[in-house]
């Protein structure tokens, strides 16, 4: 149990991290290119959010709840040393909220204001959270070279999140929305492949701990699928982008399920990256989890609750399905 | 010289997240059962008013919920940037409890609530309206949960303290630790009312523009006979929680009343002005015996002073006025509400006196104001203590610097002062449209 719960609940925080980073990814992508539409396809893409939006960001609230719950040791360390970009993300989640909905209730005056503040705020909250990812990788590290690594990872996790906008736009509208979700996602994509490399080449050189488990022989051999079956299903989204009609009416889908893939073989590299450890070359999971008392009761309620909440995650998700036509909406 | 610390900046900028985020819950918690109750009422009655009562007042419940998500984000990552202490000291207790409100409350209100602003044309009446109602339960587990955190903060109970770190004795123990009951239905009227008195206000005000008007007429005179109820009910409860705060917080007590010492035949102060350097209440106007006659139900009953408590008491000026300003409010309430149950049910007046509308449109938000000044009493009431008695505020503190404190806070500020007037002027511009207008999906 001392053994086992710990390492439970590391693989519900990464659970959610990894939902969190596909769900409200694709939230903020949509912000992020909110700025490159017209009038009228602004409502839509905001449309194509809209039920889901609330529900998406909470995922971020249970990882790190989780954290709080089960490793507070370690909490506190993590998010003193990211003060910063702590405080700019939540900057940034509560504009983007907040002109979400403002934007459909004040007077048409505002509406532009509110549709810029979505935008500035759903910037903020993405390089926010890739300032805190890079600070997390070094383990919490505050040299020149992680900074600088931090700030790479700034720029470029913005990168992922427009084209996992991009690819939510396929999925839900048509017509010449459509056409542009398709050149942003083509503009985008090589963006993102250069950045996922540059950070898969800098992070060993950054933090010696993780450049020891990957290029140690044999270790490093086991995880050798990670690489590659990323490089796979870059190449396969390459192809995808490389004629529309692979990305046609009933296939649209493909270009999503392509991006959950790879966010998932980054979240394994990175589990393995940094497990057993919490703070990376600090404190393992172990050394900062609650007691066993607090952690069991919890997991009865995780392994109950969590199920359920994926099941009516999926009817909502299936109650929504569909293109949105812009007469559904107002 | 002057010299900004720290442990002030981060308390001040906790309080003002804290503030400005309970305003919100304390709407959408009341208003997601009246927007349950608005529904189940067309459905039984075919009366399509109360279908427009739903979508207009949807709207506020909407923004309300959006920015009290938002604000209750930055609530929970503050735990840990600003007070890490109190994670590492106390998580094996507040850890579960905040873990149960993200697992059975958050995700169910956020998940539904996207059927119930989207939804209305995609699934059958029924299953709106249970989306309405699991809305609703969602956000009453929620204040569940985290008044149950802060009940215990307050009363603790079922804990074990081993080497500084808090252990679970018995969850039965923490959770339903002795001021939780009555913290609990305090706030779940307080919010009742705060909602109440929100729709009675800006219905005052869509009557007196006449706008769709004997819809809102309906709207009006359903939340005053809910105010008229809740209003009084709430001096019971509150009179309860305090003979609650009397026996488990008794320095609290003590500033609330202003009981300088132990004494016993304790009179009530009106009004007076604590002056702590002095220890004494000037210009103090007393009803003799009235405190220890609310307090111990006898003449001449013993209430413990702050003498007492030296060095470990709220600051009690700020104690003593929150508490007469939520009293207030809450006699205001009780006021408004039965002058107008007067007109609308004894005299069945068909339209309400512009005066009565105007004071309606007054008390708006006079449950924002009580709500605050309640918060005041009970949280700074238990300072310096951050866990009572057992965990003071200045030993879990973060160690940022006064720099970095002041610019997170000042931008905190900005942003929230912004949302707020943002949030008025959107209410003013919402409540001039008829309910019609505003129909359609999308919250």
């Amino acid at each position: 149990m001392d053994y086992w719960l710990p390492l439970f609940f590391a693989g519900a925080m990464g659970f959610a991290l990894l939902m969190y980073v596909i769900l409200d990814g694709y939230d903020l992508g949509i912000g992020l290119l909110l700025p490159l539409a017209s009038e009228p396809e602004k409502d839509r893409m905001i449309a194509a959010i809209g039920p889901f939006w609330d529900a998406n960001e909470t995922w971020i609230v249970l990882g790190v709840g989780i954290l709080l719950i089960a490793f507070p040791k370690a909490h506190g360390d993590i998010l003193t040393a990211m003060y910063v970009p702590v405080t700019l993300m939540l900057g940034g989640l509560i504009l983007r909220g907040i002109a979400f909905d403002f934007r459909a209730k004040a007077a048409s005056l505002y509406k532009r204001m509110w549709n810029n503040l979505f935008a500035l705020g759903s910037l903020v909250s993405a390089c926010a959270q890739g300032w805190m990812l890079g600070t997390y990788i070094t383990g919490l590290g505050s040299t020149p070279f992680s900074q600088w690594f931090a700030i790479l990872i700034a720029l470029t996790l913005p990168a992922l999140y427009i084209l996992l906008g991009a690819a939510w736009l396929l999925i839900k509208t048509d017509g010449p929305l459509f056409d542009k979700a398709l050149h942003w996602a083509r503009s985008a994509i090589l963006p993102m492949g250069l950045a996922l490399l540059l950070v898969s080449i800098a992070t060993p050189l950054v933090s010696a701990s993780i450049a020891n488990k990957w290029f140690t022989w044999p270790q490093g051999l086991r995880m050798l699928p990670i690489p590659l079956l990323s490089t796979l299903i870059f190449s396969g989204l390459l192809w995808l982008l490389a004629d529309p009609r692979r990305l046609s009416e009933g296939r649209e889908w493909r270009l999503f399920a392509g991006l959950i893939g790879l966010c998932l073989l980054a979240g394994l590299g990175l589990a393995y990256s940094i497990l057993p450890d919490i703070i990376i070359g600090r404190m393992t999971i172990w050394e900062s989890a609650s007691s066993t008392k607090s952690l069991l009761f919890t997991f009865w309620g995780a392994i109950i609750v969590l199920p359920a909440i994926l099941a009516y995650t999926f009817v909502v998700y299936r109650i929504f399905r569909g293109k949105i036509t812009s007469l559904t909406y107002e | 010289m002057f010299e900004l610390d720290p442990l002030v900046l981060s308390r001040a900028q906790f309080a003002a997240n804290i503030s400005f985020h309970i305003l919100f819950p304390s709407i959408t918690l009341g208003l997601g059962w009246l927007l349950l109750f608005f529904r189940v009422r067309y459905t039984l009655s075919g009366d399509t008013h109360w279908e427009n009562a739903y979508h207009f007042w949807v709207k506020t419940f909407a923004l309300s919920f959006a920015i009290g998500v938002v604000s209750g984000i930055t609530m929970s990552f503050q735990f840990g940037t600003n007070w890490p202490g109190f994670m590492e000291r106390t998580g094996n207790i507040s850890g579960p409890l905040l873990g149960y409100e993200v697992l059975t409350a958050f995700f169910l209100e956020a998940t539904f609530l996207g059927v119930m602003l989207f939804g209305k044309a995609r699934v059958s009446n029924r299953a709106h309206l249970v989306a309405c109602a699991l809305v609703a339960v969602g956000t009453t587990l929620s204040s569940f949960w985290i008044l149950s955190l802060n009940s215990w903060m307050q009363t603790p109970t079922g804990y074990l303290i081993e080497d500084g770190v808090f252990h679970v004795d018995s969850w039965m123990a923490v959770i339903f630790n002795p001021s939780f009951p009555y913290r609990l239905a305090h706030m779940l009227i307080a919010s009742m009312l705060t909602a109440s008195f929100l729709v009675m206000g800006i219905s005052a005000r869509r009557m007196r523009l006449k706008v769709d008007g004997p819809g809102t007429a309906k709207v009006y005179k359903a939340v005053v006979v809910i105010a008229m109820v809740l209003a009084p009910l709430q001096v019971l409860v509150g009179d309860l929680h305090g003979l609650n705060t009397l026996e488990h917080q008794p320095a609290k007590l003590a500033a609330i009343e202003g009981v300088w010492e132990t004494h016993s035949g304790v009179a009530f102060t009106l009004f007076g002005l604590p002056d702590e350097t002095s220890r004494t209440t000037r210009y103090a106007l007393e009803i003799p015996y009235a405190a220890s006659l609310l307090l111990t139900h006898s003449f001449d009953g013993e209430i413990r002073g702050l003498n007492e408590f030296e060095g470990a008491h709220p600051p009690v000026a700020i104690v003593f006025w929150s508490f007469r300003i939520m009293v207030a409010v809450g006699m205001l309430m009780i006021l408004v509400s039965w002058w107008a149950g007067w007109e609308l049910l004894v005299r069945r007046r068909e339209r309400p006196s512009d005066t009565l509308l105007r004071a309606s449109v007054w008390m708006s938000f006079s449950g924002w104001v009580a709500v605050l000044a309640g918060w005041y009493v009970t949280e700074i009431g238990r300072q310096p203590w951050i866990v009572q008695g057992l965990l003071r505020a200045r030993d879990v503190v973060a160690d940022h610097s006064a720099g970095v404190m002041l610019g997170s806070f000042t931008g905190y500020m900005a942003l929230y002062v912004f949302v707020l007037v943002s949030y008025i002027i959107t209410l003013r511009h919402l409540s001039t449209k008829p309910a019609a207008s505003l129909q359609g999906p999308g919250g």
